[in-house]
């Protein structure tokens, strides 16, 4: 198990850090159709401040906020919703991932449903990515046990 | 057997470079995709997507399947390194 350092300095500097990294991984996500930014990057933020969250708290207490399985569900939904997004399109009668056809069950038109899908898959990347890369953190740095670190 | 494959290497690496003197120059605007593809994107992606930002209107809308995949990929290599190393129990 990774063990929550003595040190009382990093844990104090991550318990300030880690909502500030989350909000700005969300902001990237979210408005990365309007600035540079997205799902991928988004979701190596979010990542980030786990990982940060892992190296100060150990692994206990980060596993006791964001389990295993729980991991292994987000980094399998955020494709789903990529895909349901896609199948979505296909089934209201257009192309397969062409948002214009959202339109019918989302409040805009058709130009403005590809807006709101994009945002919607932007959604699903970033929850795969979050997720895959604290699952990559973990298992490389503990060689798989999830015990001693490093 | 090593040394087939190192020729087979070797004369794949000869004709690439050879077919390399073909392309186009680096960022020229008489090359295909500068004359058709960009100005298209540049042009219409606004009022066909209401995207602000023209590379995401590529990745997420224009080109959706890739990214799709993309995403799929990231997804497999973190299912194959969980199957790998993971240990549950000793």
């Amino acid at each position: 198990m990774i063990q929550r350092t003595a040190n009382i300095i990093p844990r104090t500097i991550a318990r300030i850090l880690i909502p500030a990294i989350q909000v700005f991984g969300l902001y990237v996500i979210a408005h990365g159709h309007g600035s540079p930014g997205g799902g991928f990057q988004g979701g190596c933020i979010l990542a980030a401040s786990f990982i940060l969250m892992t190296i100060a708290y150990g692994l206990e207490d980060t596993k006791r906020r964001f389990t295993e399985n729980m991991n292994n569900i987000l980094s399998s939904l955020g494709v789903f919703i990529y895909a349901l997004t896609g199948w979505m399109c296909l089934l209201l009668g257009a192309n397969f991932l062409d948002y214009s056809a959202l339109s019918a069950i989302l409040p805009a038109d058709p130009v403005k449903a590809r807006y709101l899908g994009m945002f919607i898959i932007e959604v699903g990347v970033g929850i795969t990515v979050m997720a895959v890369m604290v699952s990559l953190f973990i298992d490389l740095v503990t060689g798989g046990k999830h015990g001693e670190g490093l | 057997m090593k040394f087939i494959a190192l020729i087979a290497t070797l004369m794949t690496g000869a004709l690439l470079m050879y077919a390399e003197a073909d392309f186009p120059v680096w960022g020229d605007p008489d090359s295909p995709a500068s004359l058709h593809l960009s100005p298209r994107y540049i042009e219409k992606a606004m009022e066909e997507t209401s995207v602000p930002n023209m590379v995401t209107a590529v990745l997420a809308d224009y080109r959706g399947y890739d990214t799709m995949f993309e995403t799929a990929v990231i997804f497999s290599a973190g299912i194959a390194v969980v199957m790998l190393i993971r240990r549950p129990r000793q």
